[in-house]
């Protein structure tokens, strides 16, 4: 335990240790409560800014570089912009819950950074049903969301809403089912307890926690309504589905939302699957050897750059080599890998249509879900080089039966195009 | 209560009728379509058009015939030099004026320049349309921009060129201007390999595309659907091939044909037909002759557009544009005006079969039917 690591907890200690005893628990809350409340906007607001920077490289774009260096008061910007808009809310429509929409998709989103453990013992709320907790309160927007499309009196946004709860409620199946083999193998509902259990290995690195961990991924990729899952808000079909009829603050509650959910999904699959705040077994100055090796041989960089790069990750190395990374650095590192995955299917793919999705979440999903419980028992029932042979030997052989049962027989053949003189 | 096949008695279910446009992001333009819908299906659907007109063959007939040419540009406004190409034609034929050698080469090379423009464009904005956030849409117009500089330099504007005119060009081509096009026709099939290898082999996109708004062979002829979407479903019809118009059969470059007719063909068959410009572009630009870029009589008109009376007749001009048949029909009365002018729009015409594509598929499929229909509101609405 070195101070770095422990830096926010200790700090938080010594604040408390100034207050009479009786005061400690209730400004304790209060701590938490407040750290939640200022990082969860900063976190979305640069969610935002991320993304579209990221997607702007990918477009040959510059993204926002107007307001502040490289654009990064833009999201400050956006939100002045969105206080200071008008407020419209459709003739006929249900006032009030056209009102109460937005805040009751933001505060579930909000509430479920209550049991993410941030870092060693860096968790709000070390609650014994966690994972429970966070199936329960993610599921709570899909009503927000429907509330929101039927209170607009607009068909766009209806359909929308619909859409999106058949998607939600489809895919917190097979989002639980991948959750199932990590409390069969830890034994605990507790987020905290989750991430103990991976010290010495990252569920990733089994046969059962790599589907598991795919399919959590995607099936949350689809609960938050990304692409290519992006139906509910599909915007060249229903302009903005669930949220066409929203503007100012309220569409920025919506977006906040969203972007808090997806932070979520990532920051949950780090926890379950991931190692949570846990390093890799790998010490970290063989990661920045490598990094200094790729760094160097990179062609297309300038002479200057290179050395300079190769410098900073030896520098780096040497430096947590001799005192190990805070584990909420590790957090935070691997969540916005996972929201670079993110933006990079943003940025990539097409959307796939509501049967075809549908389909995923029943015909593909489903089962291998169920087949990789199965594999978590093989794998916790057997020894070493047996159990994990058969879980990987099971899941394998599923996969690829699921895949043939469910490709669709009329893409297969390879069409023939005539040229005519 | 009346019991139907299928539907339980306990619940009763209705239909939808959603308006898709005439402001909708995904309608192209200013495009209206009054969707029925029984859950997420398409049961009717009814394309209103008319939002943009703009009085295109009024105004023809109350100007001078070269007076129309800054007016073409702005009927589908992403192929200006392939809308002046058909008038030019038209002009041609009815005042009996022959082109000059350089400047048949230079509206050949523009108006396949153009239809690269076009084609790449079009499969952007449908995957646009099929949900891409943009990205394939921002690589096709990359290399449209490099097209457009190329028309800027010629023509002095990037979309609106008002470039070609009867009997050749209005301006011949700045120095240096065929090695830079040379430059960017040999550097495009690299483009073309970039963008299939992450389009035509996508699991996505296939399975969005592949059997999505089929059009048989007997509809799209009995429609008079024309251009990619024709052949598409299987239609040997170039109307390069078949009338052989300008100096199109010197040129060796073949007619790509599908075979469903669905979305996919329809975006397939314009990627093979890029290829086949590129053909010709090669060799158009390897066998360009020197000489003035407008035939005398041409300049002539061009100069004084009030003095050119063509004798008392009709004709009509047709060319093999981007997205189809694209005509143009006028009658003279020996006056310097047109008696009648007449534009066959190929978007307008392509979108009569829209509702026949439509029905049964989702609504997810209506917009890339639409999409992959290629229209632009400016000529359909003319």
């Amino acid at each position: 335990m070195n101070s770095l690591d422990q830096l926010f907890v200790n700090a938080n200690a010594f604040l408390l240790g100034l207050l009479p005893v009786w005061a400690r628990p209730w400004i304790s809350i209060l701590v938490r409560l407040s750290v939640i409340a200022v990082l969860a906007p900063a976190i979305m607001m640069y969610l935002t800014w991320i993304e579209r920077k990221i997607i702007a490289r990918m477009q040959n774009r510059f993204g926002p570089d107007r307001v502040g260096v490289y654009g990064l008061a833009q999201p400050l910007a956006d939100g002045l912009k969105m206080l200071i808009k008008e407020d419209i809310v459709p003739r006929g429509a249900d006032r009030l819950l056209h009102l109460a929409a937005p805040i009751l998709s933001v505060v579930p989103a909000i509430l479920l950074f209550a049991v993410l453990p941030f870092g060693r013992n860096m968790i709000p709320a070390d609650l014994n049903v966690g994972l429970l907790y966070f199936f329960a309160v993610s599921s709570v927007g899909s009503y927000a969301i429907f509330m929101g499309g039927w209170a607009s009196r607009s068909k766009f946004s209806i359909l929308g809403a619909m859409r999106s709860v058949a998607q939600i409620i489809s895919y917190e199946v097979p989002g639980v089912l991948s959750v199932v083999a990590v409390i069969m193998v830890t034994g605990t509902l507790s987020t905290a307890g989750i991430v103990e259990a991976q010290a010495e290995r990252w569920f990733l690195f089994t046969p059962w926690g790599f589907v598991g961990c795919l399919m959590f991924f995607l099936s949350g990729v689809a609960e938050v309504n990304r692409t290519p899952f992006d139906m509910p808000e599909a915007e060249s079909e229903l302009v903005a589905g669930f949220h066409t009829e929203y503007s100012g603050m309220k569409f920025a509650l919506w977006y906040m939302a969203e972007f808090l959910e997806s932070f979520a999904v990532c920051a949950f699959t780090v926890t379950f699957f991931l190692g949570g705040w846990h390093a890799p077994a790998v010490p970290f100055w063989t990661l920045a050897l490598l990094l200094a090796i790729i760094v160097g041989a990179g062609t297309r960089l300038a002479i200057p750059v290179r050395g300079a790069g190769v410098l900073a990750m030896l520098g780096a190395g040497a430096l947590w080599g001799a005192q190990p990374i805070p584990s909420w650095i590790w957090f935070f590192a691997k969540t916005y890998a996972l929201i670079f995955v993110l933006v990079w299917l943003r940025g990539t793919l097409p959307r796939l249509r509501i049967d075809q999705l549908m389909g995923l979440a029943w015909k593909f999903f489903l089962p291998l879900g169920l087949v990789n419980i199965l594999a978590a028992g093989l794998w916790t029932q057997f020894p070493f080089p047996l159990g994990t042979a058969a879980a990987a030997l099971l899941l394998i052989i599923a996969g690829w039966l699921l895949v043939r049962a469910n490709a669709p027989q009329s893409l297969q053949p390879q069409r023939v195009y005539v040229f005519a003189d | 209560m009346e019991l139907k096949a299928g539907i339980s008695p306990t619940i009763e279910t209705q239909q939808l009728e959603v308006n898709l446009g005439p402001q909708h992001p995904s309608t192209h333009g200013v495009f209206r379509m009054i969707a029925t819908l029984d859950g997420e299906t398409i049961v009717k659907l009814k394309p209103v058009m008319g939002y943009l007109h703009r009085n295109h063959e009024q105004i023809g007939e109350r100007i001078t015939y070269i007076g129309s040419f800054p007016f073409t540009d702005r009927l589908d406004y992403f192929c200006a030099m392939s809308n002046n190409f058909g008038l030019a034609l038209a002009i041609e034929q009815l005042g009996g004026i022959q082109a000059s050698e350089r400047g048949e080469y230079l509206r050949v090379i523009m108006a396949e320049l153009t239809r690269l423009v076009n084609h790449t464009a079009v499969i952007g904005f449908l995957l646009n349309d099929m949900g891409a956030f943009g990205t394939p849409l921002l690589y096709a117009f990359r290399e449209r921009e490099k097209i457009l500089d190329l028309f800027e330099a010629a023509s002095g504007s990037r979309m609106m060129c008002n470039y070609v005119r009867p009997g050749g060009v209005r301006e011949d081509v700045p120095e240096g201007w065929l090695e830079r096009t040379r430059a960017i026709v040999n550097a495009f099939p690299r483009f073309l390999d970039e963008f299939e290898k992450l389009l035509t082999e996508n699991e996505i996109v296939q399975q969005r595309c592949k059997h999505v708004g089929v059009l048989s062979k007997e509809l799209a002829m009995n429609a008079s659907v024309t251009g990619p979407m024709l052949r598409a479903s299987g239609v040997n019809y170039d109307i390069r091939k078949v009338d052989g118009y300008s100096i199109y059969p010197r040129f060796t470059f073949r007619v790509p044909l599908g075979t469903v007719g669905d979305v996919y063909d329809r975006y397939y068959v314009r990627i093979l037909e890029m290829r086949e410009s590129l053909k010709i572009l090669e060799q158009a630009l390897k066998g360009i002759p020197g000489g003035p870029a407008i035939s005398p009589k041409g300049q002539a008109i061009g100069k004084a557009p009030r003095t050119f009376r063509p004798p008392k007749g009709a004709a009509y001009g047709r060319i093999e544009a981007p997205k189809g048949e694209l005509g143009f029909y006028l009658v003279s009365d020996g006056s310097p005006q047109p008696y009648r002018y007449h534009v066959r729009a190929p978007s307008f015409v392509n979108l009569t079969v829209l509702e026949d594509l439509c029905i049964g598929h989702k609504v997810a499929d209506v917009i890339i039917i639409l999409g992959s229909v290629d229209i632009v509101m400016g000529e359909v609405d003319r």
